[in-house]
């Protein structure tokens, strides 16, 4: 990270726009949007001077992004891979076969829940209900939803990973 | 045929959009409710016999009328679109297909209740609806539903969309309230109520995004004449969504009149159980909701049929009932191991607690080691007693209701399936073996015979 630390131009009116959502002085309600910004901007995680950053952009107390930023699982406090693939495994997940398709990943990519490939590829997040019951098993990637698995679907992901080709944003 | 409020549009292709919407009628109750008074509209919702769709099913109506009023105050509407209930995904779809009926909703009830701001607060992996409701609001603007002087009223109503960041507890109203305003989701102590001290402490009524939604068809068709769908308290429509071991897992709409049987069974709802396996059991209002066997679920211990509503599903208390809760219906069948299941409640509670009460933050990881303990095969008898022992120490003993919603599963897990948890102390290798063959219920219900 750099010292010069800033949200490009766009970003920063985009975060003005939503610190105008609030009444006078509750500028701090903008943080967990503010933080998911933050997040997608400097690489997918939350280091200590991107949360200083966003402290000083709202103007709070550091500690105060820090209390929010640990509290809610999709901040990552530490790097994660360009790929992060949160696969649900509560209880309707589980009864679909949510199991088989983690251990599918945990093979093919030889890393354990919460570990990140060597070349810095992909991140296996184990997930609780994300609100796709129905469709299952299932995983989020980047900003969507895959759901009904199955090992040859989950392949076809990981390849358009490998290629570039997955869909984030 | 169900009769259809809420989702009788949603298959109609581009709804999504303010032109498609409006064509079918779309914001005809925004017109007719801003020539009504606030009270009046108020008056309606009580009439209409609407129960908060949020879980709790507290009359909706009722609850609006608690909402203080002080003078030059400003009072706020908030959406509660967390949605994290295992089992549960139904707002999402009302968003999804038919954003303008919750932005519709929600114009209106600010209205009632004399907000000129509203949130939705959104769980944060829903992370592709907020461009669509942003999107619907955007719409709603430029014809004037939304912004200054709505239709010439006078009335000035703002929508703004907040996500959230992963965390169930900010589902819980008062946590929902801390979040957004930018803290960590720790439930409130309450009194004070969100009615009278909620958002920046200022008068707030949070209502379920279904419960919001609810609120167009109420004007459009009058209260009194929602309150003749469904039966008894159980007014009107409900969305169920429904998954396991279905063949047509889904987003249904039903009126509460019909039986839990015809929910599973017929080719309108779930469509029957794949493979012709049994029904087991079923969890029919969200994790947080006690899981009945095959028997109590399709027959309450009177022997009358079980219908899909509050009060039915309710029958016979914890011993024998369950709860209506969010609509998340999760059916299991003769497969399925009751002790596994329940483990994964267990983690997802554990991991969900927010921490400030002992008995929850300590009780929740417990019971969920204990779980996994018994599920691979190196739990002992007493574990079982330990695990009840736990709930019992959770419930009521909290915060917030979540330490509840823990507890509620373990304890209703053993209570009907004790066998089960039994059959796992019993044969240690089969359970690593992962062969619950023994450990089937022991009198799943066959499909009726009328199978369609
Ligand atoms: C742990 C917990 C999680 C909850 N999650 C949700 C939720 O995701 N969505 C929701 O509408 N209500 C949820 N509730 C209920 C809310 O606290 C509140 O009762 C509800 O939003 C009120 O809306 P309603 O009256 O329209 O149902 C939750 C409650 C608890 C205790
Ligand atoms: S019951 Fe659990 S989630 Fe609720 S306030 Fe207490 S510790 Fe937090
Ligand atoms: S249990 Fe996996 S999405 Fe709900």
């Amino acid at each position: 990270m750099s010292e010069t630390l800033a949200f490009k131009p766009e970003t920063l009116d985009q975060v003005h726009k939503i610190m105008r959502r609030y009444p006078e002085g509750k500028q701090k309600s903008a943080l967990i949007p503010v933080l998911h910004i933050a997040q997608k901007e400097f690489g997918g995680w939350l280091d200590v001077p991107v949360m200083d950053y966003v402290a000083e952009v709202l103007a709070i107390k550091p500690i105060e992004v820090y209390e929010v930023a640990t509290f809610y699982t999709m901040f990552n406090m530490k790097p994660v891979g360009k790929y992060v693939l949160e696969v649900c495994r509560t209880g309707p997940c589980m009864v679909k076969g949510s199991e088989k398709i983690l251990d599918h990943i945990r093979h093919t990519l030889n890393i354990k829940d919460g570990e990140t490939t060597a070349d810095g590829m992909f991140t296996l997040k184990p997930a609780e209900c994300l609100g796709a019951c129905g469709y299952a098993p299932m995983m989020q990637l980047g900003k969507f939803y895959h759901e009904n698995l199955t090992i040859e679907k989950v392949d076809e992901i990981l390849e358009l990973c490998r290629q570039g080709q997955a869909i984030l944003d | 045929m169900s009769k259809k409020l809420l989702l009788k549009d949603a298959h109609i292709e581009g709804i999504r959009h303010f032109d498609v919407y409006r064509q079918q009628g779309g914001y005809g109750a925004v017109e007719k409710a801003l020539k009504m008074s606030p009270e009046e509209i108020v008056e309606e919702v009580k009439t209409s016999g609407l129960r908060g769709r949020g879980g709790a099913g507290f009359p909706t109506g009722l609850k609006w009328s608690f909402l203080a009023k002080p003078e030059g105050v400003a009072r706020y509407l908030v959406v509660n679109a967390d949605e994290s209930e295992p089992g549960t995904f139904k707002d999402r779809y009302l968003m999804e297909f038919l954003p303008h009926l919750l932005i519709e909703g929600m114009i209106i009830s600010s209205f009632a209740l004399g907000a000129n701001t509203g949130y939705i607060y959104i769980r944060g992996e829903y992370s592709w609806i907020p461009d669509i409701l942003e999107e619907a609001i955007e719409e709603a603007r430029a014809n004037g539903f939304l912004g200054k002087d709505i239709l010439g009223t006078g009335f000035d109503c703002e929508i703004y969309v907040q996500r959230g960041a992963g965390a169930y507890i900010c589902g819980e109203e008062t946590a929902l309230l801390e979040s957004l305003e930018g803290k960590r989701g720790n439930p409130r102590l309450k009194p004070p109520f969100p009615a009278v001290k909620g958002l920046w402490e200022s008068p707030t009524v949070v209502n379920n995004v279904e419960t919001i939604a609810a609120v167009v068809p109420i004007i459009n068709i009058t209260g009194s004449e929602y309150a003749k769908i469904g039966v008894g308290k159980s007014t009107g429509t409900k969305l169920i969504s429904a998954c396991g071991n279905i063949n047509k897992p889904g987003v249904y709409e039903i009126d509460m009149t019909i039986t839990v049987e015809e929910f599973i069974y017929s080719d309108e709802y779930c469509g029957g159980i794949p493979n012709g396996k049994k029904l087991k059991a079923c969890i029919p209002g969200g994790s947080s909701v006690p899981v009945l066997p095959a028997n109590l679920l399709l027959k309450t211990i009177n022997g009358e049929p079980r219908l899909m509503n509050y009060e039915s599903l309710a029958d016979g208390g914890f011993a024998t009932g369950t709860m209506m809760g969010s609509g998340g219906f999760e059916v299991l069948d003769e497969d399925q191991c009751i002790v596994e299941h329940t483990m994964t409640l267990a983690r997802f509670y554990a991991h969900e607690s927010c921490g400030q009460c002992t008995p929850c933050r300590e009780g929740t990881p417990w019971m969920y080691k204990i779980l996994k303990k018994i599920n691979s095969g190196m739990g002992s008898m007493s574990d079982i007693d330990l695990l009840w022992d736990i709930q019992r120490k959770i419930e009521g003993n909290t915060i917030c209701p979540l330490g509840d919603a823990a507890a509620w599963p373990v304890a209703a897990a053993i209570r009907h399936f004790r066998d089960e948890f039994e059959w796992h102390v019993n044969n240690p290798e089969l359970c690593l073996a992962q062969n619950y063959g023994l450990a089937r219920y022991a009198d799943p219900i066959p499909a009726p015979a009328a199978n369609a």
